[in-house]
């Protein structure tokens, strides 16, 4: 693999690598408090909340950077484009996240190698960026869930 | 007042992979629940389609093409895209028709030819459609989402990959002799665990196939079924087409994510059993009433999570059901006795018709050995993408 290939996210404004920090971007609700992700821009969708709901109420949220194991699945098949597989395709695994502080399930590829069976409903994951395809001008990344450092600061 | 209606002809065309036009199996389905009803064609005033969105223009828009396919007759036409509670929501936009008194007797029909393999988005670079982006950003295919329910289900109810199994097996057993099953044949425990994974915990025969068929469905007022010569027609009793309430804390196809529970209180019930409960309450009745259900076991593991939706156990209770073999054809409460999903693959658009005929000819006492004994009451249950699902409760 090259490493002097440009990266660039394959979604713009989703998730940040600022700082080696790596995030997921939303947004949040000034009014009364609830995130979303991905971004919602619209309207603030809780029925209780008293903002304007013209979107002017919602503001950049960057989620918690580790959650819990909620599940996870693995595909052994080649999914239909437009997910874009390497050749020979390669299996990979999917989590669905949970965020204590933000009370939600998030979905995310595992990084490369981690199968189902190194998984367990409950383990603690944090974020990472990685490489979901490439072509000959760039690698294009994404969030990814990877097993959470040891003694690291939680949520 | 009652708001029940009649049901007076059911037809399906046999699901398979047939590799002909949708219309073939629509209008064949469409005839035979014609010739079910003992009703002419120039006598439906209303015709009600459900739209598969293959085929260019949604299904060709469906109820005119199969109202064309019949001959142009002059009736009304209305057209439903629901995802897999498409066929759920032209049963019900007939329903309306006829309790506001604007017909007598509408033809409800849904087809599909469905592609090889994985359902896909819609073709194109569309970064802004979710159906898209899961597609594009995880590689979260349908599979995948019935495969984290799957795993979830073991982690917190103790589901084993036998008891997935055990759900095959089961359907398996009810299809083998429905003429309209596109998989007859006995499949046994071992045939499933040695299927292929395709996404782990699930393997190949744990998840429903894509199919072509087709179903159709004449539904009458009650007056129109009395005048018909039909005094006690099987009856559709109540139809919910609820959306979830926010915060929706599972995830279904295409999210991303759940909504946050953070500032608002989860609601009362989940999205899957709000459906039903919904339905009950319009009917009058509740789980206990039933002599069978047909729900949309798109996964074996699926299957189990629908008996609690639909309140057949307490939460965690399914696989003891399940073993007790009160959802076997002969327990207290069948659940698929068509086959369900397993032994048809999904036809989307025709597929909630599908279970309503089923429901149909169980209450009449026509299923022949697969017939739920002394059957009543049913209910037909389906979840599809962007938060759609109907619960649908027929009686005699």
């Amino acid at each position: 693999m090259s490493t002097t290939k440009e990266r660039r996210p394959a979604i713009e404004g989703w998730h940040t690598a600022a700082s080696g920090d790596v995030r997921l971007l939303g947004t949040r609700c000034a009014a009364c408090g609830t995130p979303y992700f991905p971004r919602n821009e619209l309207a603030c969708r809780n029925p209780g909340c008293t903002g304007p709901k013209d979107g002017s109420e919602l503001e950049e949220y960057a989620l918690s950077g580790r959650g819990r194991v909620w599940s996870y699945a693995d595909a052994r098949y080649k999914p239909p484009p437009p997910y874009v597989s390497p050749d020979p395709f390669e299996p990979y695994t999917v989590a669905a996240v949970e965020l204590e502080a933000e009370r939600m399930v998030v979905l995310g590829q595992m990084v490369p190698g981690l199968t189902p069976a190194d998984l367990e409903v409950g383990m603690e994951v944090e974020l990472t960026e990685g490489v979901l395809y490439e072509d000959d001008e760039a690698e294009y990344t994404v969030w990814m869930w990877r097993p959470a450092s040891a003694g690291g600061a939680g949520a | 007042m009652s708001r029940d209606i009649a049901v007076l002809g059911s037809g399906m065309h046999p699901w398979g992979k047939w590799g002909r036009n949708f219309v073939e199996y629509g209008l064949a389905a469409a005839r035979e629940a014609l010739a079910d009803a003992g009703v002419s064609w120039p006598d439906v005033q209303y015709v009600a389609g459900a739209d598969t969105i293959r085929n260019g223009y949604p299904g060709f828009i469906a109820g005119a093409t199969f109202a064309q396919a019949l001959g142009w007759s002059g009736a009304r036409v209305s057209s439903s895209y629901a995802a897999c509670a498409s066929g759920a929501q032209a049963i019900n936009s007939a329903r309306a028709q006829i309790l506001a008194g604007l017909c007598d007797v509408a033809l409800v029909v849904g087809a599909d030819a469905a592609p090889k393999g994985f359902f896909k988005p819609v073709g194109g670079d569309r970064p802004d459609d979710p159906d898209w982006l899961r597609f594009r950003l995880l590689g979260a295919t349908n599979p995948i989402y019935f495969a984290l329910y799957a795993r979830r289900r073991m982690a917190v109810h103790g589901a084993t990959l036998d008891d997935f199994a055990a759900v095959k097996v089961k359907n398996a057993r009810h299809g083998l002799a429905n003429p309209n099953a596109r998989y007859r044949k006995e499949v046994t425990l071992d045939d499933v665990r040695e299927s292929a994974v395709v996404a782990d915990p699930l393997r190949l025969l744990d998840i429903c196939a894509t199919s072509d068929g087709g179903a159709a469905l004449v539904l009458s007022s009650m007056d129109f079924a009395r005048r018909h010569g039909v005094a006690d027609p099987v009856r559709i009793k109540a139809l919910s087409t609820v959306t979830p309430t926010f915060p929706k804390t599972v995830l279904d196809l295409p999210d991303f994510a759940t909504d946050s529970a953070m500032t608002a209180p989860e609601p009362e019930r989940p999205f899957r059993s709000a459906i039903a409960h919904a339905a009950y309450e319009e009917a009058g009745l509740g789980p206990e009433d039933l002599s069978l259900a047909e729900v949309y076991d798109l996964s074996t593991a699926l299957e189990l999570d629908w008996y609690e939706d639909i309140g057949l156990c307490e939460p965690g209770g399914a696989e003891d059901l399940l073993r007790s073999g009160a959802t076997a054809l002969g327990g207290r409460v069948p659940v698929n006795p068509s086959g369900g999903l397993a032994s048809f693959g999904e036809a989307i658009p025709a597929q909630a018709i599908a279970q309503v005929c089923e429901l149909t000819r169980q209450l009449q006492g026509r299923s022949e050995s697969r017939q739920v004994a002394n059957a009543r009451a049913g209910i037909a249950v389906n979840q599809g993408l962007f938060g759609h699902g109907s619960a649908i409760i027929t009686t005699r």
